[in-house]
């Protein structure tokens, strides 16, 4: 639920340090580069980041199996269906990297190009998920049904909510970089979220192999 | 549906008149502060230097008039409680029925630990810890300033509570079912749960806020392992909020899935399992005391050097004791709940980690001795409290270890032996300790000294009445009265039942002291000004700027060589000097965006409370636009100029050079 | 020296305490609430030979080393002793290693679950939390009582403990040890009453509005005969412990008289856990309940 404010957060605060850095250079050794704290604070809430989502897999660990005489992970997973999915995101992930690659060689087109893709390929992620748990909802198998259910669909649907952040947050750095191309401060902004996308893709891997890989045998 | 959502005209309590009456008085005097504010024309003031201020110090300043405010709230209720109970014996059913009673309970431990105490920990932190690391400001200020109003906003939320609709009625745990929609079907729950989440991000914003202040803003030459003791246990904490709020976070999104979407994480239906809150909860509940308290030893330590005139004693030890007692705060969390049927093993282990850390404390309580042996110690209000919590703290201690025992525990759980087990150790620990800072550095925020002899009028009251009003539970936990009872029945408790309530009366004068003490320091400011800044001839930076600071602290980054920096500066006869010239200093420029973002949380926790779902999307909205203007806002900077630094320095050498005359 | 004065009257009221009082934890009347009593003098006097030297000291040091003492010895700069650091680390450490030890002795030896070493073989008694009173149902004796417990005295208790509603704590203060009573699993408590005597019960558990009320009376008789009569006079009550009945008991109410019933349905114990484990008959998930009573287990 807080992840779309969060993430936005660091995001915001750079308008500050990431400005000290980029604008304009103290002299008088203004004690540490500015771009070097934004990124480590940034890092430090991927870590908060990653509590939280150990604290939703430690739920469902001891939920999926209260499934309430309802259905299990093998009644529902279409591996398939999932590793579509996957693919889609884990590309996303290297796109990425060349959006970033593109950035700090201050190629704007590229940059901006491959963020696009990132955009396109996220944007099949959600869409995919949506229409997975549309599709569970109208089986009669919503998170109302179980703890099973419950736990799989705030897992899933949480990690589904930070990707939807991710992707705002991609728009706006797409317009950012259009009206003021690729200055310190947008690329240190480009590297927390490129942190924040490998995050989630991290995150994604251990969903894949721990819900669907585990549930589906 | 209705634009309101479920609010309606019953939810407001006409019906109970100790509400109606402190809902007037909260108005009275709400109305006379914007009157008082208005005729001194002070809204610009407020509003320019404080509310959109993102300087550390004065959100320090912010942070612990929150707390003040809050503590009279809290302790409203903890009053309303020791009267209720000192009444309602025999039979009797006393003045607050279990339906009003069970909500202030509640209310009471949610406002005195996230309301009260973190706020106010929070806000010492946020004075002091810049400034002991020689650094302008802290790593990211403006969010500093949105972690401060998600805190009041949370604030804000509990106190509405009280005016419209009801607060939880399930203890401040919420433990499920009974937090569930089955059992609480009213918006109490959601109250407690929107106002803990929000301030809970804030919380967590401000642990990472200060993590990497800590490790990538520190003074040149300022070793971590030269870092002012405080500054380190304030670390630990943060380390400890880093890694433990988002449990909290996560715990209570799954409750509020639970209500809101009929989900079944805790339910007890549908295969759910509420024993998973409860270790989810603990897993944050019991860290969270070491947030509370780490800092408060890091004051103790800091007033007892100081104040002995002498260097820390076992430095290296009290830091790695702290880390000790931080890691072990993480895997003793099952203690809270020996009783639930773990087996032995379970169950043992659990004790023996938890006694454990009664060993880097019982080291820290050792230091501390022997940092006074072979010093001069002088007798002021931070040392007393200081004296007062070793000794209240060392049986709050072995209270704490006899509770650790699975079979002691298996008799002692829940009774009033723990409720007096947890008040001597966060009141005996935390509160004493943040009293000692407030006492310590109130001068350095504010630039004049507090009145000592109320300061200590005041701790003799807090001092005796905190044993007259708990000692007594002790007693009742082990004649086995339970905790949350609303009324009993039981002669044999009768007299210590009367004996807490008055305790509760000495503590309150010991309150209402403080706020006379307050009063009257204001009153005298210009009596008692502490013109150098250095009034107790301090070891650490923070003494080595005016009081209050200048607002960018520094001048020119301090150079460091020792662990009391200061002191070492002193020594070498070169604490004031100045440099030949003075260069521009970036700083941030205030902003009214963490006030946006956070009132529009605010904004979306009420919402959901009621049910209003247009608001509260309205509100996420405003969350994400007021994020985004800010990324993109002018204006965030602005820089110093060498001339303004240069005036405001030598005035500050003047009034040094001044009472180095008078000394002479 | 006010706080030296009140840490000690308050010691010596908790020590006058632990000698003997009427009702409570400190005045037990069965094997395990004895064990628990010397279990927490025991952890106290150890922990006191630590904590009043402490206390002693802190005041001592702050009076002899205060200002204007300038007699005394000033070294501003003393701030290691490994001698000091060896010892302050040792002190509680061997304190600790000693309570540790008596912990992990103590922890299994009044483990609730375990059966209690006794001639006698137990009588099992089942034990439902409602809102807000207390059923206890005697399956070898077909009988249910609300809010009062009878066993004879001198013989081992097995309590099998849930609840029907949230989770409360099932505790009889003079017998011993509590343990929670949770919605769809089964927690056990092995009693014994050494002494005939009515306890009082409790619910050590907050668990909302009827909270303070959800009282019981626990009565140990003084013989297994008594407790044999005391069993044919309730098998006389009229009343029948039915689903119907039951549904009707587990509506919530406040300050519940004591009652009895006659008769109870087969397994009403078991129907009250399963019936939130989910519709086991139509599919089949083996595992499930497994899992559950391996909670329940733990």
């Amino acid at each position: 639920m807080s992840a779309v404010p969060e993430t936005l957060k660091f995001a915001s605060d750079q308008g500050l340090t990431g400005d000290h850095n980029g604008g304009h250079d103290d002299g008088h050794g203004e004690h540490h580069d500015t771009s070097a704290t934004t990124l480590f604070g940034f890092w430090l809430y991927l870590m908060t980041d990653c509590i939280l989502f150990a604290s939703v897999f430690a739920t469902y660990a001891v939920l999926f199996m209260n499934t309430d005489g309802g259905v299990s992970g093998k009644d529902i997973f279409d591996l398939n269906f999932v590793a579509v999915e996957t693919g889609a995101l884990l590309i996303s992930s290297i796109t990425y990297g060349f959006a970033l690659l593109c950035a700090h060689k201050q190629q704007k087109a590229g940059t901006l190009l491959w963020l696009l893709v990132t955009i396109a390929l996220g944007c099949v992620f959600i869409s995919m998920e949506v229409y997975e748990f549309h599709h569970l909802i109208l089986e009669g198998n919503g998170p109302d049904r179980s703890a099973f259910l419950s736990s799989f669909f705030a897992l899933v649907g949480m990690h589904g909510l930070h990707v939807t952040a991710g992707l705002i947050w991609m728009i706006v750095m797409v317009l950012e970089v259009l009206k003021r191309g690729l200055g310190t401060q947008t690329v240190t902004r480009l590297g927390c979220l490129s942190l924040f996308w490998h995050f989630l893709d991290i995150v994604w891997v251990c969903v894949f192999t721990v819900v669907y890989l585990l549930g589906a045998m | 549906m209705s634009l309101l959502g479920n609010i309606t005209l019953d939810a407001i309590p006409y019906h109970e008149p100790i509400i109606m009456v402190t809902l007037a008085v909260i108005g009275v005097i709400g109305l006379a502060v914007v009157g008082l504010i208005t005729k001194y024309e002070k809204w610009g003031v407020l509003w320019h230097n404080w509310l959109t201020s993102v300087d550390h110090k004065r959100l320090g300043i912010m942070y612990i008039i929150l707390a003040l405010v809050m503590l009279i709230r809290g302790f409203s209720d903890a009053i309303m409680m020791r009267t209720q109970l000192a009444i309602a014996t025999n039979g009797s059913e006393g003045y607050l029925p279990p339906e009003h009673y069970d909500q202030i309970f509640t209310a009471h431990g949610i406002i005195m630990i996230i309301f009260m105490a973190m706020p106010f920990m929070i806000g010492l932190m946020n004075i002091v810890l810049p400034l002991q690391i020689g650094a302008r400001d802290v790593a990211f200020p403006f969010m500093n300033n949105l972690s401060f109003w998600f805190t009041a906003s949370g604030a804000v939320l509990i106190n509405i509570s009280l005016g419209l609709g009801e607060f939880a009625k399930t203890g401040w745990l919420a433990y499920p079912p009974l937090s569930e929609m089955s059992f609480s079907p009213g918006v109490g729950v959601d109250y407690y749960i929107w106002a803990l989440q929000i301030s809970g991000i804030g919380t967590l914003l401000t642990g990472v806020n200060f993590l990497a202040t800590v490790f990538k803003m520190r003074a040149p030459g300022m070793k971590l392992m030269q870092m002012p003791i405080f500054t380190w246990t304030c670390t630990w904490a943060n380390i400890l909020i880093v890694a433990s709020f988002p449990i909290l976070t996560a715990v209570l999104g799954l409750l509020t899935l639970d209500r809101y979407l009929d989900f079944h994480f805790f339910t007890n239906d549908g295969g759910g399992n509420a024993m998973m809150y409860i270790n989810l909860f603990w897993a944050w509940g019991h860290p969270e005391v070491y947030i509370l308290v780490l800092p408060a030893f890091g004051i103790f330590s800091e007033v007892i050097s100081t104040f002995t005139g002498k260097r820390l004693f076992g430095y290296t030890s009290m830091v790695w004791a702290s880390g000790a007692i931080s890691i072990l705060g993480f895997v003793v969390w099952l203690h809270h709940f020996f009783t639930m049927g773990s087996s032995a093993d379970v169950n043992a282990f659990f004790g023996v980690m938890t006694m454990i850390i009664a060993i880097p404390t019982g080291v820290k309580l050792f230091n501390w001795l022997f940092t006074m042996y072979r010093g001069r110690l002088r007798i002021t209000v931070p040392v007393l409290w200081t004296l007062g919590f070793m000794v209240t703290f060392s049986i709050g201690g072995m209270t704490g270890v006899l509770l650790a025992i699975p079979g002691a525990d298996y008799v002692l759980h829940n009774s009033l032996f723990l409720v007096a087990h947890f008040h001597n150790t966060i009141i005996g620990g935390a509160v004493f300790g943040y009293m000692a800072g407030f006492a310590f550095w109130f001068p350095k925020a504010t630039g004049f000294h507090l009145n000592e002899r109320l300061g200590k009028y005041s701790f003799w009251c807090w001092q005796i009445g905190f044993y007259v009003a708990f000692m007594p539970l002790y007693v009742l936990g082990f004649l086995g009265m339970t905790r949350r009872l609303n009324h009993t029945n039981n002669p044999d408790w009768n007299i210590w039942l009367y004996v807490a309530a008055l305790g509760a009366v000495i503590i309150f004068a010991g309150i209402i002291l403080q706020f006379v003490q307050l009063y009257v320091s204001i009153r005298d400011r210009e009596q008692n000004p502490d013109l150098d800044g250095d009034p107790w001839n301090g070891h650490t930076l923070e003494w080595s700027t005016a009081s209050p600071p200048q607002f960018y602290n520094f001048a020119t980054l301090p150079k460091v060589h020792d662990i009391d920096a200061f002191t070492d500066m002193k020594e070498k006869g070169i604490e004031y000097q100045a440099p030949d010239e003075y260069l521009p200093i970036h700083m941030p420029s205030n902003t009214a965006a963490g006030m946006q973002v956070a009132g529009a949380a605010g904004i979306v926790g009420f919402a959901l409370i009621w049910h209003i779902w247009w608001l509260a999307i309205v509100g996420a909205l405003g969350i994400v636009v007021a994020f985004i203007a800010r990324c993109y806002a002018n204006n965030v900077d602005y820089y110093v100029e060498p001339q303004e630094i240069a005036e405001i320095e030598q005035a500050h050498l003047a009034n040094v050079a001044s009472v180095k005359e008078e000394l002479v | 020296m006010l706080i030296r004065k009140l840490g000690y009257s308050a010691l010596a009221t908790s020590l006058l305490l632990l000698s003997g009082c009427e009702g409570g934890v400190l005045d037990p009347k069965g094997q395990v609430g004895i064990d628990e009593k010397y279990l927490i003098i025991v952890a106290t006097v150890l922990m006191l030979l630590v904590v009043v030297p402490v206390i002693g000291m802190t005041l001592y040091f702050a009076w002899r080393y205060r200002e204007g003492r300038e007699h005394e010895i000033y070294d501003p700069k003393w701030a290691h002793s490994n001698k000091v650091e060896a010892v302050v680390w040792l002190i509680p450490i061997v304190i600790i290693a000693i309570l540790g030890a008596l912990t992990w002795y103590s922890t299994q030896k009044l483990d609730p679950y375990k059966s209690l070493d006794h001639e006698h073989k137990p009588i099992t008694i089942q034990v439902v939390s409602l809102n807000w009173k207390w059923l206890f149902i005697y399956p070898e004796q077909g009988i249910a009582t609300v809010n009062e417990v009878v066993f004879p005295k001198d013989v081992p208790v097995e309590f099998k403990i849930t609840s029907d509603t949230t989770m409360n704590s099932f505790f009889i203060p003079q017998l011993g040890s509590q343990i929670y009573s949770m919605a769809g699993m089964t927690t056990r408590l092995n009693l014994i009453a050494n002494e005939a005597g009515e306890f009082d019960g409790i619910s050590a558990n907050y668990s909302g509005a009827g909270f303070t009320g959800m009282k019981f009376k626990a009565i140990a008789k003084p013989s297994e005969q008594a407790f044999e009569d005391w069993v044919k006079a309730v098998k006389h009550s009229p009343a029948a412990l039915t689903d119907s009945s039951y549904a009707q008991l587990a509506q919530p109410s406040e300050n519940n008289p004591v009652d009895y019933y006659g008769t109870v349905e087969n397994e009403m114990f078991q129907h009250v856990v399963m019936q939130f484990m989910g519709n086991m008959k139509h599919h089949e998930q083996p595992e499930h309940s497994a899992h559950m009573s391996m909670q329940a287990e733990d």
